[in-house]
């Protein structure tokens, strides 16, 4: 932390410290914002798992993706194609052909959501929108049930690509995403100053900031100084390394693309760094018109390089055994093309993709009907999804949350385990 | 003297804090205030205020709570300059109030706010950027390929903000404009900019949702494709509704011998519909069972309009805005937006849904004031005045035991027993940067507006989607932090370059100390405490008696604080 370390240059300096610990101590409070304690990046690699969300803003239009109905009125132009695992997915998706018998393709995802925002929500959490509670999003959630074994991380746990995620909810700003460009890039990161002066700076806010809270105006002071703190962190620490993309070999570059591509790699990098949730985001998919051309020239393309060399490098690290994938949106499009060769929203019977921290790839869990439009056998949910990653990840799906007024909330909302995944 | 010597700029902005100012005597004049504050029953307030106080206490009565005292009258100042015109006081316009003693001094304050014409092209570009963002959000009118104007919708607002068009008046524009986009284009009319994107698919299924939510609270987005489970609203209505904007049409206007769309018109054209019959002009939409059905304009109580597409025979939109302007759902929704946006919280959750299945916390009072509203003619000030001179908008926002389970945070309906505090929105951020510290003034108002879009852009994140959703990472997150740690507004605003605010302070006569305390007020709203003091001495000293440098440090210190940044 920015106050417990090193004492700024000089007498005067020393004596500056000594004036703030005393004009601090006069509040009772301590002069530090938070208690973490540094660490070399190698130990925060070791055995600790995961995720990385891939978040197809928009939704995307599974039937053409990994759901293909090819010959039927509803299946469109796109042919299927076999792939490394035991399932055919799109012909634009052929380099994740060759990867896939690391992933899991859920094709019996059913649920309610159809308009974006509640559908976004929905997805990010677990539970639908209520006016008097916020829910945490799953990367909130990871975050906070993995950030015990990683003490001596300064990057925020939580990292957003891309993309704006869903906030923390009940758990608190501490766990909101950090949102950053997909190219890695942060705003505002630099400062002009030396450290010491920083210090100095920080040490003068903090008795403000003190004095503000001991007021008892509101939680929204306390969280001020957290996120105080952690920007500290962010500007300070040589971890923050992970996010420059550019330190990549050409080669690594070429090999995930620009936009999405770049925002993959990023993940990778901060994976290794230790980070435990990084989603990443690829948008406009809501094509209510003009799709299979649009998703044929640039987003299937877009998609397919992206993952497939996320999927490829993590397993060639050795980094696919503890980190999981998941693919999803905020729902599907209907099987039905509408009058302007568009699909609308469709959350009845739709897919995601899963994969890696040990869960079964190469396999396809459930189905759809022939047209696509109802799911045969066991419908599966937003909690089901992540109640299954939680047990990939080793979160006990036992753990509960307290939010704000008290009542308990089951993680991932007491969502079933899908077994095929692990068999 | 602090600041003598200083021209007189003709920018206000200057006047304000020009007005040659003893250090010493400041200080002393906000001590003296402090003590000998007046009390006594303000004079005139109008009746309305009373019948929010008795309905609010009579909650309080209920739960058996208590409310916390009245706020400190400089604390006061501050929160009213956010709420009502966007900024946090100067010094000296807080000077200026610490030295009224008069028992009245906060309606009078509210007043010279509201009326007085130093604060008229404030109070208008303040109201025009709410509503600018309630309009066509954050981003509109950002994006490539789009056909809204931000100009043109701002140039609008604050003109009605401006002139303080009655509320229904303004919606009765914003529901049936005609005429194009772009300030200075032939036929300009800013207001069409509400509608244009969102009747640019034939359906105009955005216009629906966003007429019906933003200006009668009720929320229809869900049953475009189904019955809605818990809303009374049924997809027949919502095609009902939305027959009303068949007629409308958004024209790309180009430049001159290219492709390139300059600004668009929105126009009524005649509606043929879809079964061809322009006298019987239908729309027809298909139930989830596959069953299709036909829908005619019908306003949301039932009243119909006639079914022909013929624009002289029926106007459609026109006839919506009588009906809409003519509903109680336009009171009671304008008063809990008006309410969310000084109290912290609406009577209902979300602010814009009012229908039976989302009832209020108050209701008998959005009742009330939403039929005041109407017998005032929907002047905005007059409600405004209402709301800010009532108890609750006065009291503390600190925390008492006795009220501490008073918390909206946790999902309790609100009892307004204390102030809530809550983080500046980003435009307020930024006019308090800019008036407080004269950070980036610079040109002429719709050169400093644009430039306070493309500043606040750098939080927007849109989701992409056709209804343009959108979100802010102004949120209290690290990239705010950034911002204000590092970013080229508070550089600015911390800046020593010759003319800055802070180099002009710094070069004064008066001493340390007394520049110190200059910087808490100016900031805070309240004098350095002795321990703060006590830092800037230690501060002077490592920065070896650089007193410039002192000042920097504390000024940024001041601004990044929760304290700054929360109004309180």
């Amino acid at each position: 932390m920015w106050n417990s370390y090193k004492t700024p240059q000089g007498m005067d300096r020393r004596h500056f410290m000594s004036h703030i610990a005393g004009a601090s101590a006069m509040y009772g409070t301590s002069l530090a914002f938070g208690q973490s304690l540094r660490a070399q990046a190698d130990q925060l690699k070791k055995n600790h798992k995961s995720a990385i969300l891939l978040w197809m803003s928009g939704g995307p239009a599974t039937i053409d993706i990994w759901d293909l109905k090819p010959g039927t009125t509803n299946g469109g132009p796109f042919k299927a194609i076999s792939t490394s695992g035991n399932v055919q997915i799109s012909e634009h998706m052929p380099l994740m052909a060759k990867q896939m018998h690391h992933m899991a393709i859920v094709r019996s995802m059913s649920t309610r959501e159809a308009d974006h925002n509640r559908g976004r929500y929905y997805m990010h959490t677990g539970y639908v929108p209520d006016p008097n509670i916020e829910h945490p999003s799953y990367g909130a959630v990871v975050a906070h049930e993995l950030m015990s074994q990683r003490s001596g991380l300064d990057i925020p746990p939580f990292v957003s690509v891309g993309g704006a995620s869903e906030g923390p909810g009940f758990l608190g700003m501490a766990w909101s995403p950090f949102n950053v460009s997909s190219n890695g890039r942060i705003r505002n990161l630099e400062s002009k100053k030396d450290e010491d002066r920083l210090k100095e700076r920080m040490a003068s806010l903090s008795l403000i900031e003190n004095g503000f809270i001991a007021q008892k105006r509101g939680s929204i002071a306390e969280d001020h100084r957290k996120i105080l703190a952690k920007t500290y962190d962010v500007m300070t620490s040589k971890q923050m390394d992970a996010f420059k993309v550019e330190l990549e070999p050409d080669a690594v570059k070429e090999r995930y693309g620009k936009g999405f591509g770049e925002g993959c790699l990023l993940a990778r990098r901060l994976v290794e760094a230790g980070v435990p949730f990084v989603e990443v985001d690829l948008g406009g998919w809501d094509m209510h018109r003009g799709i299979h051309t649009e998703l044929a020239d640039t987003k299937l393309p877009a998609l397919d390089k992206g993952m497939s060399a996320l999927v490829e490098d993590l397993a060639q690290r050795g980094l696919l055994e503890d980190t999981a994938i998941i693919w999803m949106g905020e729902f599907g499009r209907t099987p039905r093309i509408n009058g302007e060769a568009g699909r609308d929203h469709w959350a009845r019977a739709w897919s995601v993709v899963v994969g890696g921290a040990g869960m079964k790839g190469g396999i396809a869990v459930g189905a759809t009907n022939e047209n696509g439009t109802e799911v045969v056998g066991e419908p599966y949910s937003s909690e089901d999804v992540m109640a299954s990653v939680c047990k990939a990840l080793g979160i006990r799906l036992e753990t509960t949350f307290q939010s704000k007024s008290g009542r308990p909330m089951k993680i991932a909302n007491g969502g079933k385990l899908i077994t095929d995944l692990f068999a | 003297m602090i600041l003598a010597g200083i021209q007189r700029s003709k920018r206000y902005t200057i006047a304000m804090m020009g007005s040659a100012i003893v250090a010493g005597a400041l200080v002393a004049s906000f001590c003296s205030f402090q003590l000998h504050a007046a009390t006594g029953k303000a004079t005139e307030l109008p009746p309305q205020v009373d019948k929010i106080n008795s309905s609010i206490a009579q909650v309080w009565k209920d739960y058996s709570i208590k409310p916390s005292p009245v706020e400190d009258d400089l604390k006061w100042c501050r929160r009213l300059y956010l709420d009502l015109i966007g900024r946090i006081p100067s010094y000296s316009e807080l000077q200026d109030y610490a030295k009224d003693k008069s028992a009245d001094r906060k309606l009078r304050l509210v007043q010279r706010l509201l009326e007085d014409d130093t604060y008229t092209e404030e109070y208008a570009a303040n109201w025009s950027s709410i509503w600018t963002n309630i309009l066509i959000g954050r981003n509109g009118g950002m994006e490539r390929r789009t056909l809204i104007s931000r100009d043109g919708m701002q140039k609008y607002l604050r003109d009605c903000f401006a002139r303080n068009r009655p509320y229904n008046e303004m919606v009765y524009d914003l529901v049936t404009a005609t005429g194009t986009t772009k300030p200075g284009t032939t036929g300009f009319n800013g207001a069409t900019n509400f509608l244009v994107m969102k009747v640019i698919e034939e359906d105009a299924v955005q216009a629906t949702s966003a007429v019906s939510k933003t200006f009668l609270g009720l929320q229809v987005q869900c049953t475009q494709c189904h019955n809605h489970p818990f809303n009374e609203w049924k997809q027949q209505k919502f095609w009902e509704f939305n027959a009303f904007f068949r007629q409308t049409r958004s024209l790309r206007r180009f430049e001159n011998g290219t492709q390139d769309v300059d600004f668009a018109e929105l126009v009524d054209q005649d509606f043929a519909g879809e079964g061809g019959n322009p006298e019987l002009a239908d729309l027809y939409f298909q139930l989830r069972n596959g069953v299709t059905k036909v829908a005619y304009p019908v306003f949301v109580d039932g009243t119909e309009i006639g079914k022909s597409g013929y624009v002289e025979q029926i106007n459609r939109r026109k006839e919506l805005g009588k009906m809409i302007v003519q509903s109680e759902f336009l009171d009671k929704m304008i008063v809990n937006r008006m309410w969310a946006h000084f109290m912290g919280y609406g009577f209902t959750r979300p602010i814009d849904d009012l229908g039976p299945h989302n009832p209020s916390s108050h209701p008998e009072l959005l009742e009330q004031m939403g039929a005041d509203f109407r017998k005032a003619s929907y002047d905005l000030k007059q409600l405004i005045t209402w709301i800010v001179m009532s108890q609750p908008y006065g009291l503390s926002s600190k925390i008492m035991p006795e009220n501490q389970q008073d918390d909206p945070t946790v999902g309790e309906p609100p009892k307004f027993t204390h102030f809530y505090s809550r983080q500046m929105r980003a435009e307020e951020l930024y006019q308090s940067l800019v008036v407080a510290t004269q950070a980036d003034r610079k040109g002429s108002l719709e050169a400093q507006e644009r430039r306070r879009n493309e500043w606040i852009k750098q939080f927007v994140v849109a989701f992409g989607t056709d209804e343009g959703d959108e979100t802010s990472t102004f949120n209290g997150s690290i990239p705010q932090s950034l911002m204000m740690f590092n970013g080229e507004l508070i550089r600015e605003a911390i800046s020593l370059e010759p003319g800055s605010w802070l180099q002009r302070i710094a070069n004064d006569r008066s001493g340390p100390n007394e520049k110190v305390q200059y910087l808490f007020i100016a900031g805070l709203a309240r004098k350095a405490k002795s321990e703060e003091m006590k830092v800037a001495e230690a501060l002077l000293r490592s920065n070896k008696g650089d007193a410039k440098a002192m000042l920097q440090d504390m000024w940024w210190a001041i601004l990044n604080s929760n304290e700054f940044i929360i109004n309180h």
